[in-house]
């Protein structure tokens, strides 16, 4: 596929920051202003919310992960006092609502009527008037079950004679859902079969969950008098949840000039807060029979066990190369374990997401790539961790079959890396399969990465503690990313194309209020939003104010995931405060009586050419808006834009990561971890930090520690704290970062987006590492999560375990 | 099943209320006296986004029976700002980039706030050890450990 | 995470409680510090009408040596035993163990009598009890008696305990010189119970060799175990790399670990013979003033 290509040059400021601190614009380090509420306690998420007449709801879950429901017995929850209702399939099948559509134009259960379909799903729900009565509700409520066969190995599920899941779907035979492919087969066939050295490698990225802190939740309140539904929601994408909600029950009475969805503060999203929860739709229904508001918050159990998962890709890889390393052609087959729904939240025309960045920094003449999804019993999905679309599934392999060929081949890992790095001069950069990448300088971050880390005098130290034979291992990883999108030509979500927006209001005192289309669950829009618009109109980034979240207010978005809202809103807050800029300019030239020509800007004041003297500030220019502005202009100061980004953006980087390996326990201990990004211009360089130690972190989670499996009669294991291990501040080491900077072209002020970076980029990082330090020993690939056990049972077989 | 009525000093105010014996103090704290700084993050005692000041010792207020704070006085995350001036502990996470969603950051501070008060200059390996019951999904740690050693350096 | 109801009896002194416990058998809990008791309650796994908490009755937690014991109140914080001078100078096994329960928030409510009165095999004090060969005091209607350590853990969550006796004290017998002890535990992460931990307490006679041995193992059986065949093998010899590895093989063989997500049987016995080899490394360190 293609994307249109404007190499327009972006206004990418050359050196950073060029406004006054007062004004902090872009580069500044400027302290948050999200900051006061927070540390105060005085945030305002999902749970924080009381409304008069508030209710409490509980769900009754499925302890079987595929069985008929025989009854469901809601006698002895009705007598518990407070308990004012149980809500059942049955109940919202009269109301056709006990099924929705998933994003990705499948279907799920909101609630069942006839089957579960996994462990956990959701069966009923109580309605009572506080949670500890809801919580007793749902103890009482009493469910017959009939057990089926269970299906849990994706492989297994395409097998002739499999139970077939999708027994909803009319004259559905198999378990499968969809095969995609992309790339030249029969180039890319040629070229393996013409190969010097082929490596091949099954590489298994299982199940995991992104565990915000925060879980998910909303308040429901339907005003029955003005037939107005407010849903306070745990969303990342507020405005699709709203057309959703009024595709989906507009039958029954929900308009969507009506519906107001509201994101408050969230505790953390990473992707696993963009579908719609069947608890979400309960709630809303409950409400909406009720005329009550109805609270429903999920365990941390439930969180782990029903929703968003990600990843869980079985890949078959393999890499062609030339004698002298140049890598010629990638081939790669998935198997996609979606559990029972395609309910992944994938731009609609991609249902494995962004995989096809597989081909990662390399300059591959050939490649060619299939997933086939299937379904399974397991909570539908997947929701992508952190990763743009499946991009770490697709780094990770072609990070790691980067090392295979480089033990393959007996070179070193970078010096491969270097040799087949996409030159910079080839940017924009046409991948084998069919993205443009807009800059790069992937040589430049890895020399940066080895010079920090003193790669030369690693390996001369690994060389002498193998002698010894001490465990260690150093692991690089180039990755380059692709987010922010997207251009409409390709990029929907349920057909609502994904562009972003922004409306700024200047006010008569010369402050700003700009919203956003997108929703921020951390990443301190409220901040680098304001600098955006500072650096274009010179305003004080303390003077604006930053909106998001709600429907009513902001103007239309897709929301914020995939790293998307820097290239898309970012670039609206730019493009709508250039609108302004020009009508500011007008309004100068109409003051200082100059033709616009004669003007010249500086951040924050117009001047005549020649006369510096002669100038007005924005604030002055933003008062005459309102009071003096020229006869046959319209009053005011504003602007919306409605950007379609024209391509996607590329962030990369250089990771490389040196463990230690204890012979007896197996345990890897992370010595040091040095992270090289690159996400073109930087608006704030303590939050793009922050961005990387948080993605560092909830890479090596993965790489590490994380993991959720099922037992074969569909158990799933890993659903609580317990088992399924959030690393500690213990964990995690101490990150060590840097920066090259090479902006995008095509972007508005050069950014490329940079939250899930360090996401990406990090497992492969880890997984390598703890490979090259048993590499001599002869291990090519372990799977992560890396657990002690793994490298034990290696450390067995190999026979040096002490 | 009886009620209790309990008296609970919080950030120097006491309030008396009637629970049930089950209640959480977490869920007192929040729902019944309205300060909802403090917040739940997991049903297994492991995230510690529930933390509070229980007599003088950081506790996970979700593992702690409002009924066995009968007599007690709690700190919560509302009670670290006096007269108007932010605890250095505040002003420390906010000049360090502590946060970023904010939901753990209650529970780090209290944690944070009573190592201070027993180690007024902790290592850094002495942080990471008290906030290892506290889990972040955001910072990654490093900035909350620069926020703690701000606070120390102003003598928290 | 909401408890089924239950009733709440704050005693004031022991014998309330002991009459409480009476009064309610087998429906009644003793509540300490509640770190397992209520994370149990609150996800219905296990349920209790009457909770009969006991961390307000006086006198119920001390850290003093006395007639040749370390004597602990059974409602004494873990994170007391943590901070005491005395336990960190003559019983660094102590000090080892209460570092590595749950995590520094926990081990604020967290009380050592709960550790072990739990009859919980995950749980970090037996082990270290069991290899420094101590007591406990049971408070019944019909007085006090002691338990010595190898007789108080009778299966899974089980213990000697009678259902109207509340654990009250805990004796750790002072070591002799040349002794030391260290426990070691692996786990995934700060805060997780162990997938595997030893306990070792040596005490070396003059000329070097084992006068006694203590070996404890946790998470590695249904009830923490003591590798006596390991203990036994010990005495008399001299404590080498030689002595010690037969030794820890002969822990490993005493451990009947079950597989669970913190590893297959296999693993989780070898991981005993790893850590019961450096446990006693650093016991037999610590006995000859080495570290």
């Amino acid at each position: 596929m293609t994307t249109t290509a404007k190499p327009a040059a972006s206004d990418a400021p050359k050196t950073l920051p060029d406004t006054p601190p007062e004004v902090s614009g872009l580069g500044h380090s400027m302290k948050r202003k999200e900051d006061p509420r927070f540390i105060r306690g005085r945030g305002h998420y999902v749970d924080d919310i009381q409304l008069p007449g508030m209710l409490y709801m509980d769900i009754v879950r499925s302890p079987y992960a595929h069985a008929t429901i025989k009854s469901i017995n809601t006698d002895k929850a009705l007598k518990i006092p407070g308990v004012l209702a149980v809500i059942t399939g049955e109940t919202l099948a009269k109301f056709n609502l006990h099924w929705m559509p998933t994003l990705m134009s499948d279907t799920q259960m909101v609630l069942p009527t006839d089957r579960v379909m996994y462990q956990a799903q959701e069966v009923a729900a109580v309605i009572a008037t506080d949670r500890y009565t809801a919580a007793d509700g749902v103890d009482a409520v009493e469910v017959d079950y009939e057990q089926l066969p269970v299906v849990v190995d994706p492989f297994k599920a395409l097998e002739p004679g499999a139970p077939v899941l999708r027994t909803d779907k009319k004259d559905k035979k198999d378990n499968r859902i969809f095969h995609w492919e992309v790339g030249d087969k029969q180039g890319t066939d040629r070229a393996f079969s013409g190969a010097d050295v082929v490596v091949k490698q099954d590489i298994y990225i299982p199940r995991i969950h992104v565990a915000s802190i925060e879980t998910c939740g909303c308040v429901a309140d339907f005003d029955r008098v003005r037939g107005q539904l407010t849903v306070y929601m745990t969303t990342q994408a507020p405005h699709a949840i709203r057309t959703v909600f009024a595709l989906v029950a507009g039958h029954v009475g929900l308009s969507e000039e009506k519906i107001r969805i509201i994101s408050p503060d969230i505790g953390g999203g990473f992707g696993g807060k963009v579908p719609v929860y069947p608890g979400y739709v309960i709630a809303t229904a409950a409400s909406v029979v009720i005329g009550k508001p109805v609270k429903w918050i999920e365990d941390r159990m439930e969180n782990l066990q029903a929703d968003s998962f990600a990843r869980d890709y079985h890949i078959t890889a393999e890499v062609a190369a030339k004698k002298d390393g140049t890598m010629t052609a990638l081939r790669i087959k998935t198997l996609a374990d979606h559990g029972y729904a395609d309910a992944a939240a994938n731009p609609s025309k991609f249902p494995a997401g962004l995989f096809s960045i597989c081909t990662g920094s390399y300059d591959f003449k050939n490649a060619f790539a299939e997933v086939d999804g299937v379904y399974t019993n397991k909570p539908p999905g997947g929701i992508a961790y952190r990763c743009s679309f499946r991009v770490t599934e697709a780094v990770h392999t072609i990070e790691r079959m980067t090392d295979i060929l480089a033990h393959e081949l007996k070179v070193d890992p970078a010096d491969l890396r270097l040799k087949n790095f996409i030159a910079p001069e080839k940017f924009p950069y046409k991948s084998a399969l069919g993205w443009e990448y807009d800059s790069g300088n992937y040589s430049g971050a890895l020399r940066k990465a080895m010079d920090k880390i003193g790669y030369a005098a690693l390996r001369k130290e690994q060389a002498e503690k193998r002698k010894k034979g001490e465990l260690m291992g150093i692991g690089i990883s180039s990755f380059t990313e692709i987010v922010g999108a997207g251009p409409s030509k390709h990029f929907d979500i349920l057909g609502i194309k994904m562009f972003d927006s922004c409306e700024i209001r200047v006010h008569p005192t010369g402050k700003a209020t700009a919203r956003f289309g997108t929703k921020s669950q951390g990443q301190g829009h409220e901040t680098t939003y304001a600098q955006i618009v500072a650096e274009e109109l010179g305003i004080p980034a303390a003077h604006i104010e930053v909106e998001e979240g709600d429907t009513d207010t902001a103007p239309y978005g897709l929301g914020t995931y995939a790293s998307r809202s820097t290239p898309t809103a970012g670039a609206a807050g730019a493009m709508a405060a250039r609108k302004i800029r020009d009508k500011a300019r007008k309004i100068a030239a109409y003051l200082l009586e100059a033709s616009e020509a004669d003007l010249e800007w500086k951040p924050g004041r117009f001047s005549v050419k020649g006369s510096p003297d002669r100038g007005v500030t924005i604030q002055e220019i933003a008062f005459a808006a309102y009071t003096n502005h020229p006869q046959g202009m319209e009053a005011g100061l504003e602007a919306v834009s409605y950007y379609d980004p024209p391509n996607l953006t590329f962030p990369f980087g250089s990771y490389i990561c040196v463990v230690d390996i204890d012979r007896g326990t197996g345990a890897v201990k992370i010595r040091r971890f040095v992270a090289v990004d690159d996400c073109g211009t930087i608006i704030n360089p303590m939050i793009v930090e922050g961005q990387i130690h948080g993605g560092l972190t909830m890479g090596m989670a993965p790489a590490l520690l994380e993991e959720i499996s099922y037992d074969d009669q569909g158990n799933v294991q890993g659903g609580s704290f317990m088992d399924y291990l959030l690393p500690t501040a213990m964990e995690t080491p101490k990150w060590e970062t840097d920066k090259t900077v090479t902006p995008s072209p095509h972007h508005p002020f050069g950014a490329k987006g940079v939250g899930e970076s360090a996401t990406v980029g990090a497992p492969p990082a880890i997984a390598n590492a703890v490979v090259d330090a048993l590499a001599h020993l002869g291990v090519r690939h372990i799977d992560i999560p890396i657990t002690p056990e793994k490298v034990w049972r290696i450390l067995k077989e190999k026979g040096v375990a002490e | 099943m009886a009620t209790h009525s309990i008296k609970v000093t919080v950030n120097g105010t006491e309030h008396t209320a009637d629970v049930e014996s089950r209640l959480l103090l977490v869920h007192l704290l929040r729902d019944k006296l309205q300060l909802t700084g403090t917040h739940i993050g997991c049903d297994t005692t492991h995230c510690g986004a529930c933390t509070v000041i229980l007599d003088g010792e950081p506790v996970k207020s979700c593992t702690v029976l409002a009924v066995q704070a009968d007599g007690r006085q709690v700190m919560t995350v509302e009670g670290l700002e006096q007269n108007g001036a932010l605890h250095p502990i505040q002003e420390g996470f906010t000049q360090e980039h502590g946060l970023q969603c904010g939901f753990c950051t209650p529970g780090m501070m209290m944690t944070s706030y009573a190592l201070l008060a027993r180690n007024p200059k902790p290592s850094e390996l002495e942080i990471r050890e008290a906030i290892s019951g506290n889990l972040c999904r955001c910072t990654g740690y490093v900035n909350i450990v620069k926020s703690v050693q701000y606070a120390a350096a102003k003598g928290a | 995470m909401i408890p089924a109801p239950f009733d709440y009896h704050p005693a004031s002194s022991l014998g309330e409680a002991l009459t409480l416990l009476e009064r309610y058998g087998d429906d009644a809990k003793v509540l300490a510090g509640g770190q397992s008791l209520l994370p149990i309650l609150k996800l219905r796994l296990g349920r209790a009408g009457h909770l009969v908490d006991i961390s307000r009755i006086a006198g119920l937690d001390y850290i003093k040596e006395d007639g040749g014991f370390l004597k602990i109140g059974a409602a004494t914080r873990e994170a007391e035993l943590e901070r005491s001078d005395v336990v960190r100078k003559k019983y660094p096994i102590l000090d080892d163990t209460t570092a590595v329960i749950a995590d520094p928030l926990v081990r604020n409510r967290a009380t050592v009598g709960g550790n072990l009165a739990h009859g919980d095999p995950g749980n970090d004090h037996p082990a270290t009890m069991l290899a420094l060969g101590a007591q406990v005091v049971a408070s019944g209607p019909k007085g006090e008696r002691t338990i010595p350590i190898d007789k108080f853990f009778t299966g899974l969550f089980a213990t000697a305990l009678a259902p109207n006796e509340i654990l009250t004290e805990i004796r750790v017998p002072t070591p002799p010189a040349r002794s030391g002890g260290a426990y070691i535990k692996l786990e995934r992460k700060v805060g997780d119970y162990a997938t595997a931990g030893a306990a070792a307490q040596v005490t070396l006679s003059a000329s070097g060799e084992v006068e006694r041995a203590g070996i404890g193992l946790t998470n590695l059986g249904p009830t923490p175990i003591e590798a006596v065949e390991a203990e036994k093998y010990l005495k008399g010899k001299k404590p080498d790399d030689a002595a010690i590895s037969e030794a820890a093989k002969l822990a490993a063989k005493a451990a009947t670990p079950t597989a669970d997500r913190r590893g297959a049987v296999d693993y989780k016995r070898e991981m005993a013979r790893v850590l019961t080899a450096r446990a006693l490394k650093l016991a037999v360190q610590r006995a000859t003033g080495r570290a």
